[in-house]
């Protein structure tokens, strides 16, 4: 038996205000609903991989320890599919929470620079300003180089699939005016561009 | 019957085989679909990750353009479709972002008014046109084709208008009337991975895998899709993940607007069939679907 070791959290470690800073989201109002059921995590296809299960960023998020959760793993593995809010017995919106720390984290800067979803939610961010629209190509080619240009290698093969497949353009798909949306976001409260 | 159609930028690049096979199919039933004028990107799960009340305004802009056609919206790509009504869903549930919203929509010169019934082609085409009439129309049934029905997550998710969010059976059934044969597929709604297969390939890739392994324990010819960002990561990754998981064999992955398509007899290339990775020809001809003549498969267009 190898040692034993228990990660002790302590009160100094909560954030007070957290949780209701998050039952104030959209979708979020029925955190407290939660009974530690464990429904989400085990419909879940991605929790083996989490360092928190769904389950325990329920408990973690209305306990208050902001830090554990913003920082985890957890919220950037989540693919949105929404399985765990559709079986959850007592409708807590546990998709939706995850969206909502999600924001929490890429507002207050604690998102992991190095992991390429916070980074793909950003780039697209801005793309979508910019132009209006999503170009695959462009969005895929602005993630590689900041996460990690060696692994655009590794993808040369599939490249070569979608170009002959007609599937695969460097072109900027736009609209013909994205200041109109733009007045539209700059028009929305919310954190800025 | 006209919708106003709303395509999404998948369907422009990647995916422009669903657009192609849906507006083949559409102009077959003389199903008009109008383009939105100017739409903009729904928005996908990436900007509300990062701001979810810009986010619902953002898609809340193209529900303001359908709205001035006074036509329901044909929504193909399930990732749109699901941002759609939930940006729908926020409104009515919480006035507060439904004010923040509309005062963005009205800085653009827009108001919506909550009206628009937001429809996936599945949803049109079983329902609004009916699989009794769709059924009239065949011409070359898809006799003895062995179908996995894959509706992935948005589709579905958190809940569907039209059909159950767990075990969907539209598309089961409107295959089943055309003659495939639909074969038992329980994972027909879990989850692909959607952008972590190519961000986080080790952990998306394991879950088309299993999709796929799954596909093939129940002997399917083919799995038939509805978004295109699930045809993608079943498609074009398969080569990768067949290089971890060796026991995976070729599966072609296509649209079920494409199989419709072949239905109704309609021409191949116009069907985006062309765009595929892996040829779904060579099936259709073991099973006699396609005629085994002219057996060089056309090249696409760039």
């Amino acid at each position: 038996m190898g040692s034993i070791q228990r990660e002790i959290r302590l009160e100094s470690d909560r954030d007070p205000g957290f949780a209701d800073e998050i039952r104030s989201m959209p979708g979020c109002e029925h955190l407290d609903r939660c009974i530690q059921c464990a429904t989400c995590s085990g419909v879940c296809p991605l929790s083996v991989y989490m360092d928190h299960t769904p389950r325990r960023i329920m408990e973690l998020t209305r306990d208050g320890f902001k830090d554990d959760v913003l920082r985890s793993n957890t919220i950037w593995l989540c693919a949105s599919c929404y399985e765990c809010q559709a079986e959850c017995p007592m409708e807590v919106g546990v998709t939706d929470v995850m969206v909502a720390l999600k924001n929490k984290a890429i507002a207050s800067g604690v998102a992991p620079k190095d992991v390429p979803t916070p980074v793909l939610a950003r780039e697209f961010f801005r793309m979508v300003r910019e132009t209006g629209r999503v170009s695959e190509g462009k969005l895929v080619q602005r993630l590689y180089l900041k996460t990690g240009p060696a692994k655009f290698f590794g993808m040369i093969g599939l490249g070569r699939d979608l170009m002959r497949t007609g599937r695969f353009s460097l072109r900027s798909e736009r609209m013909k005016r994205p200041e109109d949306l733009q007045r539209v976001l700059d028009g929305t409260p919310g954190v800025g561009k | 019957m006209k919708y106003a159609y709303y395509p999404g930028c998948s369907l422009k690049a990647s995916g422009k085989a669903f657009e192609e096979s849906l507006l083949a199919v559409c102009s077959a039933l003389e199903i008009e679909l109008a383009e939105l004028d100017d739409w903009n990107c729904c928005g996908a799960t990436a900007y509300m990750a990062v701001d979810e009340t810009k986010g619902a305004a953002l898609a809340s802009r193209n529900l303001a353009l359908a709205e001035q056609t006074g036509l329901d919206m044909a929504v193909p790509c399930a990732g749109c479709y699901g941002v759609l009504l939930k940006a729908q869903a926020m409104q009515r549930k919480y006035p507060r972002l439904a004010d923040q919203v509309s005062v963005g929509l009205k800085a653009g010169g827009l108001t919506y008014g909550g009206r628009v019934r937001v429809k996936h082609p599945l949803e049109i085409l079983a329902m609004d046109f009916g699989t009794k009439a769709f059924r009239s129309r065949v011409k070359v049934p898809l006799k003895g084709l062995r179908v996995a029905c894959y509706y992935g997550c948005r589709l579905v998710r958190p809940e569907s208008p039209f059909d159950d969010s767990h075990d969907p059976v539209t598309m089961d059934n409107l295959l089943k009337s055309v003659g495939a044969r639909i074969v038992d597929y329980t994972l027909k709604s879990k989850c692909c991975g959607g952008s972590l297969t190519g961000t986080i390939p080790e952990v998306g890739q394991n879950l088309c895998y299993q999709l796929l392994k799954e596909a093939q324990r129940r002997e399917a010819d083919v799995v038939a899709t509805a978004c295109p960002l699930c045809q993608f990561n079943l498609e074009c990754y398969q080569k990768d993940i067949a290089r971890k998981y060796t026991d995976l064999k070729p599966i072609p992955v296509v649209y079920f607007t494409q199989l419709l398509g072949a239905s109704l007899g309609l021409d191949p290339v116009a069907l985006g069939f062309p765009r595929l990775i892996v040829p779904i020809e060579p099936i259709l001809r073991e099973r006699g679907i396609m005629a085994k003549a002219g057996t060089e498969p056309a090249k696409a267009g760039v």
